[in-house]
């Protein structure tokens, strides 16, 4: 841990020791430590004012964009219902939240359930086919893009929600590769024990294999929560009429065009940004340990 | 070949026994495979045969005939001065976006490990939330950042004196500015290398101090190896993901857009953006197809080549 380095600097004295005889506080490490925290804070404002200039801009008098400090002539909160009132920004907000929730509950339950065979089973070329399953991490979405279309297309459904989420029900590489180390992890006994009780591999599955892995599955539908709801890609493909548009589609539509009665409305892209990326970040700072815990054993366990 | 379990021959088929246990359970892992299966025939295997089929065509949705071209559409490929213009792009942008967003993500991470506690947890959450941010969303925001005449970037820039670029229109500054917007979302890495670090054991360095070991001794010696694995994985993702740069920049500069930044025109066109227009703005999808898979050649040919490089730097426990 990070917290126990410090505890080792304290064992074992440094450099500024010298300078700071009979001292408790130890200014030359004090100064470090101050300097160091200034450093952070400055990437800090970094990574964070373009969030807040964004927030500011979309309330900002459409004159004033570009002008003028985080704070305008006056607070525009009437910008939102300008802009909802000039596209149909509620219709898209619904079509990407029932997007992502299918997408997202899609993906979870069809990959547990992949991951979980090669997890608990053992069957002839196992090894050979989860190799097949990890090819598939690396296949770039452009090589099967276009008969995608083409599928979706013949069966009419074109213009539609169902092409951007209905392909989840086929469950994902990534997902099925993080969920089979979580299976992998649980003992076999609990299995054996529930065999014994005469359940079947489903039920198994269902009631023993799928709660003990909570945790992992939070963090797949987090995961595809983020992926589905910021997708511009399918969008762009599958959608031509504007009330079927998600929020992602919606925005880009705004930035193509964002004049109202022939006069550009810069404050109203920015109001379209806050309104596609709010909802990312409350969802970020309700599940965010499964964020960061589902990226960290991605990196490690990445190999 | 066979095995003998329980003084009995078995038959083993695909490094299994063939058991009646095994016949039996096969029906289940079928089961449970299925939405795999289905989707690796349906979605992504036949759909691959698809594309190689019709990059031996012109097929066009919106004409009614399609002819057999042969390797027409390759040849063509070599000859097409958008191919070579933007793989040149991307490329350009891997080069520069990969190690830069490697470096910093490698600077911050250290820096959080050497902070430490609580302070680490809240920096690393600033350090990740512009990854929330979806990408489309991300184009938008630059793109007004990015303004040549009032944008932040070129306010701050100002600030220190310096007569900023025209990010947007000058052919020069396009992909610099794509890049700068890039390492905006670094954050996802940093998250990565910070989970590696913290499970490098301290007793380590306590060693190597003991044995008067410098700090950078110990980054070399011991900090970079002990995370390797990590390293590799995001140079090996950040790279496929680079090649395939599509979003931030079709928002920018693309699309049916209303005079927004026309200077940018082919500095900002991306091997992914000149497949997307080809197939889906123009419909010529036997080319795109064949677009298609010398990208996927690219990137398998690149990803070979980086697996082979790792085995010889890369360094797992328990190996």
């Amino acid at each position: 841990m990070a917290t126990g380095e410090t505890q080792l600097d304290r064992t074992l004295p440094g450099s500024g020791a010298r300078v700071a005889v009979g001292q408790k506080i130890d200014p030359g490490k004090l100064a470090f430590r101050v300097g160091f925290l200034l450093l952070l804070a400055f990437f800090t404002i970094l990574f964070l004012y373009p969030l807040v200039w964004l927030l500011s801009a979309s309330l900002k008098p459409g004159s004033e964009v570009f002008s003028g400090g985080l704070i305008g002539s006056s607070l525009m909160w009437s910008n939102y219902p300008k802009l909802i009132s000039d596209q149909p920004v509620l219709q898209w907000t619904w079509n990407s939240v029932l997007v992502t929730v299918l997408a997202s509950s899609t993906v979870t339950i069809s990959s547990a359930l992949v991951a979980f065979a090669f997890a608990y089973f053992r069957f002839p070329f196992r090894g050979l086919v989860f190799g097949l399953v990890l090819a598939g991490m690396m296949l770039p979405g452009a090589v099967t893009m276009i008969p995608n279309y083409l599928i979706w297309d013949y069966l009419g459904w074109t213009n539609t929600l169902v092409p951007l989420w209905a392909g989840n029900l086929f469950a994902s590489p990534f997902y099925i590769f993080m969920l089979r180390q979580f299976f992998l992890g649980l003992p076999r006994e609990l299995f054996d024990a529930a065999r014994v009780d005469g359940a079947n591999y489903l039920r198994m599955w269902w009631s023993v294999a799928l709660p003990l892995t909570r945790a992992a599955l939070i963090v797949v539908f987090v995961f595809e929560l983020k992926v589905a709801w910021t997708d511009l890609v399918k969008p762009l493909i599958f959608l031509r009429d504007l009330p079927t548009f998600t929020l992602p589609a919606g925005l880009k539509a705004i930035v193509d065009n964002p004049s109202i009665g022939g006069e550009k409305h810069f404050e109203l892209l920015a109001v379209g940004g806050v309104i596609v990326t709010l909802p990312m970040v409350i969802v970020f700072f309700l599940a965010q340990r499964y964020f960061i815990e589902g990226i960290a054993t991605t990196g490690s366990t990445g190999r | 070949m066979t095995a003998g379990i329980q003084g009995r021959e078995v038959r083993v088929i695909g490094g299994v026994p063939w058991t009646r246990n095994t016949r039996q359970d096969l029906k289940w892992v079928l089961l449970f495979l299925s939405p795999w299966i289905i989707g690796f025939i349906v979605l992504t295997a036949g759909p691959m045969l698809w594309t190689l089929y019709l990059s031996f065509t012109n097929y066009n949705p919106i004409r009614p005939v399609t002819n057999f071209v042969g390797i027409e559409n390759y040849a063509r490929m070599l000859k097409d001065p958008h191919v070579l213009n933007s793989l040149y792009n991307t490329i350009f942008y891997t080069v520069l976006h990969v190690p830069l967003s490697m470096g910093i993500a490698l600077l911050l991470a250290l820096m959080l490990n050497r902070i430490g506690g609580r302070s680490a947890g809240f920096f690393r959450t600033a350090f990740y939330i512009p990854n929330v941010t979806p990408a489309v969303a991300v184009g938008t925001l630059f793109l007004l950042l990015l303004n040549g005449n009032s944008g932040v970037i070129n306010g701050v820039l100002g600030f220190f004196g310096i007569d900023g670029p025209s990010w947007l229109n000058d052919p020069t500054w396009v992909k610099p500015g794509i890049i700068i917007m890039s390492l905006w979302t670094v954050g996802n890495t940093v998250v990565i290398y910070f989970a590696a670090l913290k499970n490098v054991p301290l007793e380590m360095y306590e060693a190597a101090r003991i044995d008067g070991a410098s700090a950078w001794d110990q980054f070399r010696n011991i900090t970079v190896p002990m995370i390797s694995g990590a390293l590799f994985f995001t140079f090996v993702i950040n790279t496929i993901a680079s090649l395939q740069l599509f979003t931030e920049v079709y928002t920018m500069f693309f699309g049916a857009q209303q005079g927004q930044s026309s200077g940018a025109g082919d500095a900002a066109e991306f091997y992914v953006i000149y497949l997307f227009h080809e197939a889906f703005e123009v419909f010529r999808m036997g080319y795109a197809s064949a677009l298609a898979w010398l990208l996927f050649a690219v990137i398998l040919v690149i990803t070979v080549v980086q697996i082979r490089v790792s085995r010889r730097f890369v360094y797992y426990e328990g190996e």
